[in-house]
């Protein structure tokens, strides 16, 4: 779960990591009150996407009446894809460097590692390789100071400076263990004189961990579809195709989303219907795949744990209660997939052995590409 | 001699009365796994058809000899589990799980590396040695000795693909299933070490995806250290960028994990990507030619 920036701040300046002086609103004329208070004021539209700036969902000014006109201007705006619903406004920074820290997972270490730069302010992706500063760290004995001592050598500071950033480095980890965090990244981290700020905020809390974090604010990034898909336990990804794809496992729905595409078409979602698909789970993820008008739908099961005979009954009786308007091409295969078949057979569907057949064919009926 | 698990392995389940477990526990026994004990915290003194159920693992330890463990818990107490069955004693651990928090599977690594514990997973169908030993619950069936180990980071899909092979005439080794999440145990370069050491291994199928490194590393592994054939599939060739595709590993980030990297650098290394499941056996056979 992404949280915004205005809540990664608050829980930064919760850690102890200093932020600027500012505050968070969705009226625009609450903008001037803040504007009058700090004066020169950066106004940030509040949406989860970087590269805010190039896209115009960022301004300056030190005139309140300015203020409410620039957030009157982002709010219910669309900016990258997402409507901005709140806009940030905060004191201006006098910039004198500017770094990056974050902290996230390695996967391929298994470990936390933190990455610094002394070339903050762009997009770590394109900072060279030699500017980076990365440290795996143990779990088992979590970011001690040396560790923090040692990064801050490495970026070339020292002094005040250096002690402040080693500080927000202690409280930066503290939040990404306490909070179950993927990422926490300060980019920049602003030194202004002997202060060292985070100017920016990008928080992402792991979802499944999200179970034992009940303080947090809740984020809402999926579309309607997709956490309806979630609440029913399916796993669930919007594509922007026209076939409706059902599978049984991520690797297996992937691939058939790939032998769609092999053959021409294009698929208009992922659904993992994972093992055991019964009855109302069928229904449900059908009822889900209809409700986005595709022009036919492929249903790809290989049984192994899940039944192909429960699969097919629990197709039957989908069909008999609700109204099916599109060709469905359906692949059965592995466990008890002859019985499978025949009780598709009964109810005029013919199932698909192998799924290239099955996905060459719906491909077919969908009239390839648009 | 398989690798990680053989006829001889002593098997724990822990969460063995629940529904998941006490069905696979049964699946297991019938493909021939030795499930020694369960556990289950309150239902020590009870049995599974006759296995014995413990109310902690040092309890199952006093009056076995484990070797391995699986868990059939759900994920906010996978951590405490875990910990348990490696401070007992097992020597692999298979984290079954989906949705086990981030920081909990790093601190069961970091545990598991102290006390030399192999895991397996999470979000895995597990391992077996085709024949000898299920630790998991991938469908019986599909699992015919032979000779192709098979590494894969997604359940069904390698079903689909052993299958694939069964019907071809190639029976497998040893199947490891990584896992799907971001954090998993054992990976790729460490079952390839163990499979060009394993006698029963001629070829060795990898089924990647989309989204991390672990093809990449494994591929300048292959380049330096592996005398078999290998060959691969990979899933994800059209996911867009950005997207989870349901396993918490598989999605593409700034730009690193896409397909057509992880192609390269197979191709680099000498490993023919299949470009459909159904073609794998006949670059099995090509390979073995």
């Amino acid at each position: 779960m992404k949280l915004f920036e205005y809540m990664g701040k608050e829980l930064f300046a919760s850690y102890g990591i200093p932020v600027p002086e500012g505050g968070v609103v969705s009226a625009p004329e609450a903008a001037a009150g803040l504007t009058e208070k700090i004066g020169s004021v950066v106004v940030k539209s509040q949406i989860l996407s970087g590269k805010r700036g190039k896209a115009g969902g960022i301004g300056f000014t030190d005139n309140p009446a300015e203020a409410v006109e620039l957030a009157g201007r982002m709010l219910g705006s669309e900016l990258r894809g997402f409507t901005v619903e709140k806009v940030l406004v905060e004191k201006k920074l006098k910039i004198d460097k500017e770094f990056y820290l974050a902290i996230t997972v390695d996967g391929a270490a298994r470990k936390p590692v933190i990455l610094a730069s002394s070339q903050g302010g762009m997009d770590i992706e394109e900072v060279p390789e030699e500017y980076i500063v990365k440290t795996l760290l143990d779990v088992t004995i979590g970011l001690s100071p040396f560790v923090a001592r040692e990064v801050t050598r490495r970026l070339g500071v020292s002094g005040q400076v250096a002690k402040q950033i080693a500080a927000i480095l202690g409280n930066l980890y503290r939040m990404f263990v306490e909070l179950d965090a993927e990422l926490v990244e300060i980019n920049p981290l602003v030194i202004s004189g002997e202060e060292v700020i985070a100017a920016d905020a990008k928080v992402t809390i792991d979802d499944d961990s999200l179970f034992r974090h009940k303080e947090l604010p809740v984020v809402e990034e999926r579309t309607s579809a997709e956490k309806k898909a979630h609440e029913l336990g399916l796993s669930y990804v919007e594509l922007d195709g026209d076939i409706a794809v059902m599978a049984n496992g991520a690797g297996i729905t992937m691939a058939t989303l790939d032998m769609i595409q092999y053959y021409g078409g294009e698929a208009a979602n992922f659904l993992d219907a994972g093992g055991g698909a019964g009855v109302e789970q069928t229904a449900k993820a059908l009822e889900l795949l209809l409700s986005k008008n595709p022009k036919a739908i492929l249903i790809n099961i290989f049984g192994g744990i899940t039944r192909c005979d429960d699969v097919a009954n629990a197709f039957a009786i989908v069909k008999k209660n609700m109204d099916i308007t599109v060709p469905v091409v359906i692949r059965l295969a592995g466990t008890n997939e002859d019985r499978g078949r025949e009780i598709l057979r009964e109810n005029g569907v013919e199932a698909y052995k192998f799924m290239q057949d099955a996905a060459a064919k719906v491909v077919e009926i969908a009239g390839g590409r648009n | 001699m398989a690798i990680y698990i053989n006829e001889n392995t002593n098997v724990l389940v822990q969460g063995m009365t629940g529904n998941q477990g006490s069905f696979h526990t049964r699946q297991m026994v019938n493909y021939g796994t030795k499930i020694v004990a369960g556990v289950s915290p309150g239902k020590g003194g009870q049995d599974l058809d006759g296995i014995p159920v413990y109310d902690t693992v040092a309890a199952a330890a006093e009056k076995h000899r484990i070797d391995a463990s699986i868990l059939f818990v759900p994920a906010p107490f996978a951590r405490d589990s875990a910990f348990e069955a490696i401070d007992g004693g097992a020597k692999v651990l298979v984290l079954l799980p989906e949705h086990i928090p981030l920081h909990d599977a790093m601190a069961i690594m970091a545990f598991a590396r102290s006390r030399g514990t192999v895991i397996v997973g999470p979000n895995t169908f597990g391992v077996v040695s085709s024949g000898k030993c299920k630790i998991g619950i991938m469908p019986n069936q599909f699992f015919v000795p032979g000779d192709i180990g098979v590494i894969s980071r997604s359940g069904t899909l390698c079903y689909e693909i052993v299958g694939n092979l069964t019907a071809a005439g190639y029976g497998t080794s040893t199947v490891v299933g990584l896992g799907g999440d971001r954090v998993v145990g054992l990976n790729f370069i460490e079952v390839l070490a163990e499979m060009e050491k394993d006698p029963e291994t001629k070829a060795i199928v990898m089924l990647g995806e989309i989204g991390g490194s672990a093809e990449e590393e494994a591929s300048l592994f292959i380049k330096e250290n592996i005398t078999k054939p290998v060959v691969a599939y990979l899933a994800g060739k059209s996911a867009p960028p950005g997207k989870r595709m349901g396993h918490a590993g598989a999605i593409i980030e700034r730009g690193k994990g896409t397909f057509d990297g992880k192609v390269k650098a197979l191709n680099s290394a000498g490993v023919p990507v299949a470009e459909l499941p159904f073609q794998v056996p006949g670059l099995i056979a090509e390979a073995l030619k």
